[in-house]
């Protein structure tokens, strides 16, 4: 009996879930928004996705090495990295910059900062931010879906936010929800992403207030924000829109980017959600889901400082 | 012949071990800047050592009858005059790289490499010597922003001194030459110049302790002191 009594510091309850479990579960949940990207844009779509995830848990690999840390590829984060790079980009992407991006997600923002759980931004996005930055006309020369492809003779399409821009043909909501339209491989179809966030919700990965409240907020500020006056707007389209859906799934609940309480994930969430619908409606970038989270991300320790709670006992902070 | 050495070291002192950009991080809104070419990075440095080594030498010659109140607005019109001069010559004879560099040649009325060679060595050292140490510290800054220079133009544009040199290698990003690209290079730069002379500083350090324990002696007896 005497060798049960342990001594040990705090924490003494422990759940048995670890970084590589939860990063499992990340990528399961993208497994259905992968096989949506590779049905619609064909196998290409596949290659970038090989790429982008091997290059990444290289690039990782290698920095580890080169900095003389453990290593810590077995825990998959990478892998996540490049995943989510790789649906965040067009499928024509050449595989080169897709390199690029790997190496800037990994090494500049993640590995310089500290590896897991220290990078200060969602690297994935930064890589994306990275990406369209440099190479402005290739990460947005979008193709038509394979189903489309036949009946459109053009080699280039818009996105249902471009044609929200600059004027042309919006395609229809069922399309938009399936994910038959033009965009960035993972981001088109809703339908794949929502069974993804399902399944990251009922196993407790992430909680439903970010995407929830980022989604929600969206829409509100989209029907607001109307083209024809005060609640004109449509927010159905804008929520299936572009990036909306996997950012707000996947990338906004980044754990390291994510404020820690409640209280600060709504504010975190709402804020992300308003900047999404202003940099759509008012700036002249079709798309602003990747710079609206990276801002909120930033100021995630300024919210998490804000929204700090009580501890028992004591005087609330704010 | 001690004399002749300490007049070399002031001259190298700017080079490597005291470079104004990337060790003394001073400067760093024309390095960050102006560098989107290569040529502009010369160019700055070229005007910013014209004006260093100018304001250098005429307040190490007043150094002695300035009122030590006043010597603050009197460094700021000696550079001032200096810094009309540089930008009145640049507007006459190379118009294109004064049009380039634009607000920052005005600028460097307020560069603190300038400010800080004036304030920590024209101030207490004669004119040859401070003459010496503008022209090192110029030829250091106008080094080092070169080099940024030359990182950017050739990611972010493709080119070197306005020469194409990447032509079929791979398309330049863009960003290199947008203000977060200088950001980027220049940590890369800073952290690539630590890297390669932290050695040499290393030694530095163990024997001016001189306490014939190396450093783990010296944590050692701190940790001790605290207990």
């Amino acid at each position: 009996m005497d060798s049960r009594l342990y001594m040990s510091s705090s924490p003494h309850i422990r759940s048995g879930v670890t970084t590589q479990r939860l990063m499992l579960d990340v990528i399961i949940a993208l497994i259905p928004a992968s096989f949506a990207g590779v049905y619609f844009f064909g196998l290409r779509a596949a290659v970038l996705i090989a790429v982008t995830v091997i290059s990444c848990v290289g690039f990782e690999y290698l920095m580890r090495k080169v900095m003389k840390r453990n290593n810590t590829v077995g825990d998959l984060s990478a892998a996540v990295t490049g995943l989510l790079l790789a649906l965040n980009v067009p499928p024509t992407l050449p595989l080169w910059m897709a390199v690029v991006g790997s190496f800037f997600a990994i090494v500049v923002v993640k590995q310089l900062f500290g590896g897991i759980g220290q990078n200060f931004v969602n690297p994935a996005l930064a890589a994306r931010a990275f990406l369209i930055i440099s190479y402005g006309t290739r990460m947005t020369s979008w193709t038509p879906p394979l189903a489309k492809a036949a009946e459109i003779d053009a080699a280039t399409f818009a996105t249902p936010l471009g044609a929200l821009k600059e004027g042309g043909q919006l395609p229809n909501l069922l399309d938009m929800f399936l994910g038959n339209i033009g965009g960035s491989m993972g981001e088109t179809s809703a339908l794949a992403l929502i069974i993804g966030g399902m399944y990251l919700l009922i196993r407790g990965v992430i909680s439903w207030h970010i995407p929830v409240v980022y989604i929600g907020t969206a829409g509100l500020l989209a029907w607001i924000l109307g083209p024809n006056g005060l609640f004109t707007g449509e927010p159905l389209f804008h929520i299936l829109a572009g990036g909306l859906m996997i950012g707000a799934i996947f990338m906004a609940t980044d754990y390291t980017t994510s404020p820690m309480t409640t209280r600060g994930m709504v504010i975190y969430a709402a804020g992300c959600g308003i900047l999404t619908i202003l940099f759509r409606l008012y700036t002249n970038m079709p798309e602003g889901v990747s710079y609206a989270i990276l801002l909120m991300n930033v100021a995630v320790p300024l919210i998490d400082r804000f929204t700090k709670p009580a501890r028992f006992g004591g005087k609330a902070h704010v | 012949m001690a004399e002749k050495k300490k007049a070399v070291s002031v001259l190298l002192n700017g080079l490597i071990n005291e470079n104004p950009t990337f060790r003394l991080l001073l400067g760093m809104c024309p390095s960050l800047a102006v560098t989107t070419m290569a040529k502009n990075g010369l160019g700055m440095g070229a005007a910013a050592t014209f004006v260093l080594v100018g304001s250098n030498l005429v307040i190490s010659l007043i150094r002695k009858i300035v009122p030590d109140k006043v010597r603050i607005p009197a460094y700021i019109t000696v550079i001032a005059g200096f810094t009309t001069m540089v930008q009145l010559l640049l507007a006459a004879f190379f118009p294109e790289l004064n049009k380039q560099l634009g607000i920052y040649i005005p600028l460097i009325v307020v560069n603190c490499i300038i400010f800080a060679r004036a304030e920590m060595f024209a101030q207490k050292n004669g004119p040859l010597l401070s003459v010496l140490d503008g022209i090192g510290m110029g030829a250091g800054f106008t080094l080092a922003i070169t080099i940024i220079g030359s990182v950017r133009e050739i990611l972010g544009a493709g080119t070197w001194m306005g020469i194409p040199v990447t032509v079929d290698l791979f398309e330049p990003a863009i960003m290199f030459i947008l203000p977060p690209g200088g950001f980027l290079a220049m940590g890369f730069l800073v952290a690539l110049f630590n890297k390669l002379t932290s050695r040499k500083k290393k030694d530095k350090n163990e024997c001016k302790t001189g306490c014939g324990m190396g450093c783990p002696g010296c944590s050692q007896a701190a940790n001790g002191g605290e207990a």
